[in-house]
């Protein structure tokens, strides 16, 4: 699937708490992540937000703690997909995990203009500025796995039950190897 | 084949050979949750279909971030924690024993050799132990919960060389900042710091906890002091079965840097990032005087006995400045009776500060200690980000605890020489 939308540009390490304050994060309440999504650093965020939005971001999108409400505030907001220069290893996970593509590709980042309509296919790994079309670094093959199922929640699912069939239980080494 | 360390450790819970590149799954020694990130995690291992943990023993849920309740949520989510703790049969650390990633070692839940995750970033201060710690989102700590491993990419390696021995009123704190003013907020994105050299063998264990606390700051995925003879007489006394790991001699780095601690004084990190690295003495000289409202003496990277008594020595005899609320925060319960014991607290009392319960609360603006508008603050905290402690604009300083507590008396940025002039730690 080809996702569309206009890009919220932003700067290189945006952490966290920027894109979900700490304060919000025990209601678990998506319509308060929505509200606040980026607000510390961009207030005008959730008004200038619409469904299907891309975010498009310099070095190390996402830095700091580990909060999962992170690409859930982001989803919330209406973000479809991350397309930046480089991404923080924790939020990158996370993001998957829920369902969220992020494309790392400096090239597209470069090219972006704020509010520029731009088109993201996940599948492909590319990201389409005007008529340039930028290939995104390959999505590791762990990743790829997990997005494709769905989330980490769907992925997870599967192996338990496949895991049940054979009459496995406990950890294993070898199972769900990347 | 020459390894780091860190190879090491993960191959040895992958059960194979591994080195920096490749994608393994690995088996854990230990799963930490607490209540803001944990409640999710329970959710989506409810969501998986998981019915029991795949080891009960090595999970650790800990109520310490909005604990005690300061409201009906976050009352919700620890009753939660406990519930689940007692259907599945885990450790739970209730509201006031501790904030986690001090209270892991302490209770001998870490170990050298060990792997750690959890649904903290700063899951890596167990580096500090000659073990590693990887901070992972709820989903993850979720699936390593019903699978009892989980997969990663194995980093290489940045060697951290600390040449001399650290100055007065040098603290662990001013070790990491050092190395964050050096390589910046994603200076080891996606890779490991090993933390070398004379410098770490002059730090407490306590100190080497600060430092690792933070190597997430730098975006390392985890990091790694190697053992020496502080590491032995501290598994030693907590009784846990270490498994010492060094990296080979000739190992393949990343890349190395080396810092001199001579060079080193006390250090801060200007808002609003954890990069923004200067010297006290610097910033005082070139800005002038900003005044302060706020000092946060705690959390889980300088909330020990090492930081409490740091902030003792300058306080003693020494008055909070009017204007000015300092907040302490012993990290766990037994640090806490210590610094009763030794009259620590007292001390601190008396020069007019306010002693928390063991709790994350003002460090990520959740209660206890949250900034207004405009307000400006000196911490002992991981992150100064925008809006971290409360107002958007509200300013956060990073800085050791001899730094905090000279901050408190002076009712502004300070060395912690002006206030203490010869007097102090030489």
């Amino acid at each position: 699937m080809i996702l569309r939308g206009a890009a919220h540009r932003y700067g290189d390490d945006i952490d966290t708490d920027v894109i979900i304050p700490a304060a919000s994060l025990a209601f678990g309440d998506t319509a308060m992540f929505a509200r606040l999504c980026m607000t510390p650093l961009d207030p005008a965020f959730p008004d200038r937000v619409r469904r299907g939005d891309i975010i498009v971001a310099g070095r190390n999108f996402g830095c700091g703690s580990s909060r999962e409400q992170a690409p859930m505030a982001l989803q919330a907001a209406g973000i479809a997909a991350v397309v930046a220069v480089s991404v923080a290893r924790i939020f990158h996970r996370n993001a998957i995990n829920r369902g969220l593509p992020v494309l790392i590709c400096p090239e597209a980042v470069a090219a972006i203009g704020m509010g520029e309509t731009i088109a993201v296919d996940p599948a492909a790994e590319t990201v389409t500025v005007g008529n340039r079309v930028c290939n995104a670094a390959p999505m590791p093959p762990a990743m790829r796995a997990i997005l494709d199922a769905g989330g980490l929640v769907p992925f997870v699912r599967a192996e338990l039950a496949r895991r049940e069939r054979l009459g496995q239980s406990g950890p294993q080494r070898s199972e769900g190897r990347a | 084949m020459a390894k780091t360390a860190v190879e090491k450790i993960i191959g040895a819970h992958a059960g194979q050979d591994v080195a920096a590149g490749d994608v393994v799954t690995a088996r854990v020694d230990r799963v930490l949750l607490h209540d803001v990130t944990g409640p999710i995690a329970l959710d989506q291992f409810e969501a998986m279909g998981a019915r029991r943990l795949a080891d009960p023993d090595a999970v650790v849920l800990v109520n310490d971030h909005i604990a005690p309740a300061k409201d009906v949520v976050s009352a919700t989510n620890l009753a939660r924690m406990r519930d689940f703790a007692t259907a599945h049969g885990a450790r739970l650390f209730d509201a006031g024993a501790g904030i986690e990633h001090t209270l892991l070692p302490e209770q001998g839940l870490v170990a050298p050799g060990g792997l750690v995750i959890g649904t903290d970033s700063h899951t890596c201060t167990a580096g500090a132990f000659g073990a590693l710690g990887v901070g992972l989102g709820s989903s993850d700590i979720a699936a390593a919960m019903a699978l009892g491993s989980f997969w990663l990419p194995v980093p290489a390696t940045i060697r951290v060389d600390f040449r001399g021995v650290p100055g007065r009123f040098v603290a662990g704190k001013d070790l990491i900042l050092a190395v964050l003013g050096r390589i910046g907020c994603d200076g080891s994105l996606d890779r490991a710091l090993e933390f070398t050299g004379e410098g770490i063998g002059a730090l407490g264990m306590e100190a080497r906890m600060a430092l690792c606390n933070m190597a997430v700051e730098a975006s390392a995925t985890t990091c790694f002091v190697p053992p020496d003879a502080a590491t032995r007489a501290w598994a030693e006394a907590k009784g846990v079965a270490a498994h010492y790991v060094w990296s080979d001699a000739d190992a393949v780095w990343d890349s190395e840097i080396a810092i001199d601690l001579a060079a080193v004084g006390p250090l801060c990190a200007r808002p609003f990032s954890p990069g923004n690295v200067a010297s006290v003495e610097r910033v005082v000289r070139e800005v002038g005087p900003l005044a302060i409202q706020q000092v946060y003496i705690g959390n889980c990277s300088n909330g020990t006995l090492t930081d409490l008594r740091q902030a003792a020595s300058v306080l003693r005899g020494r008055r909070v400045a009017p204007g000015v609320t300092a907040i302490a925060v012993p990290a766990t319960r037994a640090i806490y009776r210590a610094a009763l014991a030794e009259g620590v607290i007292d001390t601190l009392l008396e020069a007019g500060a306010i002693i928390g319960p063991p709790t994350c609360g003002a460090c990520a603006g959740l209660h206890m200690g949250v900034l207004a508008a405009g307000q400006r603050a000196v911490a002992t905290i991981n992150r100064n980000f925008r809006g971290r402690m409360g107002a958007a604009d509200a300013e956060i300083y990073l800085a050791n605890a001899y730094v905090a507590a000279a901050c408190a008396v002076a009712g502004r940025l300070a060395h912690p020489a002006e206030v203490m002039g010869e007097e102090g730690p030489g």
